[in-house]
């Protein structure tokens, strides 16, 4: 009797545990399918909406392709893309909103530089994984007082634009004895740092080159006749400039019919992107570009076919921001995969030092660097540009031993390392 | 500041010449925009802070039309008819509700409309910059005078401005509509007792003010990138050109304007780091010494 009441305890335990199990599983499959939410502040509004468009695009297309192939093990990604309207504390604010009340695991930063830092601080603040993928300032990744061990960058930065540019231009500079340079850059951090590290490299390269003037028009200014005449009064034989987008689309306009590029060589960083060179209907002769992004730079049917699936998607060219976005949804993926997990710790260890197979890469690769959780072995650039596709006929690759040896004696110089 | 260079270049014609009409360039423009502006400001005493988004408006129906037409005048021409029209139903609907408010709840109308145009401009045209590119008949070397650098296409700039401004002026003192817009400044009341019809004045001028404007975009957007928000760095410059050159008055916006150009031209060579510095204070000057500007008329 015993027995048998024993016997019928342990059967209903079984039955019982069965049961549990079956009714718990729908919860437990519920939360194994529950989507991964990235959070990606960015600018969809203002004179700078394209970044946010671009960048929003291409991340689009990445988690399209992530969630096709079956997500993280059904898990499917979930992006929720806000607008900042380009300006720090909404930025900040937006990014807050997107961890504690929309449940986002991971943010993906998608902010021009001011935004970016503001974002990084609310990552570091709330412990979230960060993945900045438009902040070019080197700083943000270089400065150890800034990073955090949860913050990445994949974007190209300016010292390794500034390297590249340096030693191409001097070179350019040898070549055809340009002596007398002149700067037209935006009058804020990102145009400053930017132009006076390319200066310094173009005279580490090549000593003999004297800058004779410098011109600082204001972020967005409308009309830029003033600069180009100041420049007509100092009879540079070259211009630099870091003026971007729409700004440098309006400078080479106004500059043309002064005929400024008459028998003189133009090196703008941010020239070969399809925003700018299909906007500039009539690309002077003389001009020299860093790319940006180029679908035949590198000249790759992996970069080709990821450009014509892009242009396929959106009906438009992608631009640097997109290239960037698309490579930094594709470390986070990868992480998620290596790690099988989307927690940001996991992930954040998987992904330093991590190496991915990429259209954007040098040598079809990309790596993560350890050291300052930066992106390298991109592929970055300079050439001459010519009016029509390919517009970057023979662009000059930068050399990433060289570029690593020069960022490490400018972090030193900085106190960085 | 580059002191020497400033005296250098006062020394030199070509530099003269050069930076001269570099000023006179760049006042051309912002007198169109600020022309408008400060109409309807005399008129209406109300001020259009949308007026920027109104220049960024007829910049991109230019484009449209260009894109259609091939036609740089009919592109300019349907800018300026275009936003016209636009600023007749924003006044017919929006505006005229709030001529007695307190000028807050103007601003708040016109921000919200700021945003609105944004908007929709990025729908229309899209968030990415565009440009419409220099028309054939202007891509043409410079004209060199005195061995300074004078681009053709703001000769004509020039030249469609300063006729521009004979209208306004000749329309405005030697005409009956002309009479009858400053009656209705002066005195509105008594305008409408006279059996005017105050309220249809009204809806010209602001029309004809957003007219300007829209000619304005039309007219410099073979030189300018456009983009959504555009229309607010030109919102600031024409504040100022009116503060100076004194709410309300057209020949003033047009002093007020060449000024600023010459400020600007002459400070960049003079004062590089200083020139918006020197704009606002010229304003501030102003404000100080002569607050109704310098040909606005003082309150009495």
């Amino acid at each position: 009797m015993s027995k048998n009441t024993s016997s019928d305890r342990r059967t209903l335990l079984k039955l019982g545990a069965i049961a549990s199990a079956g009714l718990a599983a729908p919860f437990v499959s519920r939360a194994q399918n529950k989507p991964i939410r990235i959070g990606m502040p960015t600018i969809l509004s203002g004179r700078v909406a394209m970044l946010g468009q671009a960048s929003s695009n291409a991340a689009t297309l990445e988690v399209e392709k992530f969630n096709a192939a079956g997500g993280l093990n059904g898990r499917k990604i979930e992006l929720v893309i806000r607008d900042s309207k380009g300006q720090p504390q909404e930025a900040a604010r937006v990014a807050r909103e997107l961890v504690t009340s929309e449940n986002c695991e991971i943010l993906l930063d998608a902010e021009a530089s001011s935004g970016a830092f503001a974002v990084h601080e609310v990552a570091r603040d709330l412990g979230v994984l960060v993945m900045h993928s438009v902040s070019e300032t080197s700083s943000l990744s270089a400065d150890p007082k800034v990073r955090t061990p949860l913050g990445f960058r994949c974007a190209r930065q300016g010292i390794h634009d500034a390297i590249v540019g340096g030693a191409y231009a001097a070179q350019v500079a040898k070549a055809k004895n340009l002596k007398r340079w002149m700067t037209v850059s935006p009058d804020y951090a990102y145009g400053r740092d930017t132009t006076n590290e390319f200066i310094e490299y173009l005279k580490f390269f090549n000593p003999s080159v004297e800058v004779i003037g410098d011109v600082w028009p204001k972020l967005f200014q409308a009309d830029y006749t003033e600069s180009v005449t100041r420049l007509l009064q100092g009879k540079p034989q070259a211009i630099y400039s870091a003026l971007w987008g729409g700004d440098l689309t309006s400078f080479i306009d106004q500059a043309s019919i002064y005929g400024l590029f008459k028998d003189r060589e133009f090196f703008a960083v941010n020239m070969a992107d399809y925003a700018v060179l299909t906007a500039v209907k009539n690309v002077p002769n003389g001009l020299h570009s860093g790319n940006r992004y180029l679908k035949s730079f590198p000249n790759t049917p992996a970069n080709t076919n990821w450009c014509n699936a892009y242009q396929a998607r959106f009906k438009d060219l992608p631009l640097n921001w997109a290239w960037q976005n698309a490579a930094a949804v594709q470390f986070l993926t990868t992480a998620m995969k290596k790690t099988n997990s989307s927690d940001g710790k996991k992930m954040a260890d998987a992904l330093r030092g991590m190496s991915i197979d990429s259209p954007f890469g040098n040598n079809g690769k990309l790596t993560m660097r350890a050291d300052d959780n930066t992106v390298v072995d991109y592929a970055v650039g300079w050439g001459a540009l010519e009016p029509k596709e390919p517009f970057m006929a023979k662009p000059s690759p930068g050399n990433w031993k060289q570029i690593a040896e020069l960022e490490l004696q400018w972090k030193k110089r900085k106190s960085f390392a | 500041m580059e002191l020497t260079a400033l005296l250098e270049c006062l020394g030199s014609v070509s530099c003269i010449v050069t930076q001269s009409s570099t000023g006179l360039i760049i006042g051309a423009l912002l007198f169109l925009v600020a022309a408008g502006l400060t109409l309807i400001f005399g008129v209406l005493g109300v001020i259009n802070f949308a007026h920027g988004s109104f220049y960024m408006l007829g910049a991109y129906i230019a484009l449209t039309a260009y894109r259609l037409t091939d036609s740089y005048a009919l592109a300019a021409l349907a800018a300026g008819v275009g936003v016209g029209v636009f600023a007749w139903l924003f006044e017919r609907f929006f505006m005229r509700r709030v001529y007695q408010s307190d000028v807050l709840l103007q601003l708040l109308v016109c921000y919200a409309f700021i945003l609105i145009l944004d908007d929709v401009v990025k729908i229309v045209w899209g968030a990415e910059f565009q440009s419409m590119g220099m028309p054939p008949a202007f891509q043409m070397p410079p004209l060199f005078i005195g061995g300074g650098v004078v681009p053709v296409f703001y000769v004509y700039l020039m030249s469609a401005a300063g006729l521009i401004a004979f209208l306004l002026w000749f329309t405005l003192t030697r005409t009956r509509i002309g009479k009858i817009i400053r009656a209705a400044a002066q005195n509105p009341s008594m305008t409408s007792a006279l059996g005017l019809n105050t309220r249809l004045i009204y809806a010209l001028v602001f029309s004809f003010g957003g007219l300007l404007a829209g000619l304005a975009g039309g007219l410099a957007a073979p030189v300018r990138s456009m983009s959504p928000g555009m229309g607010f760095s030109i919102l600031i410059e024409s504040f100022i050109v009116t503060v100076i050159g004194g709410m309300g008055s057209v020949s003033g916006a047009l002093l007020g304007a060449i000024l600023i150009g010459l400020i600007r031209s002459f400070g960049s060579i003079g004062f590089p780091l200083f020139v918006e510095g020197l704009m606002f204070l010229s304003m501030v000057l102003i404000l100080v010494f002569r607050p109704s500007g310098i040909m606005g008329k003082a309150q009495s």
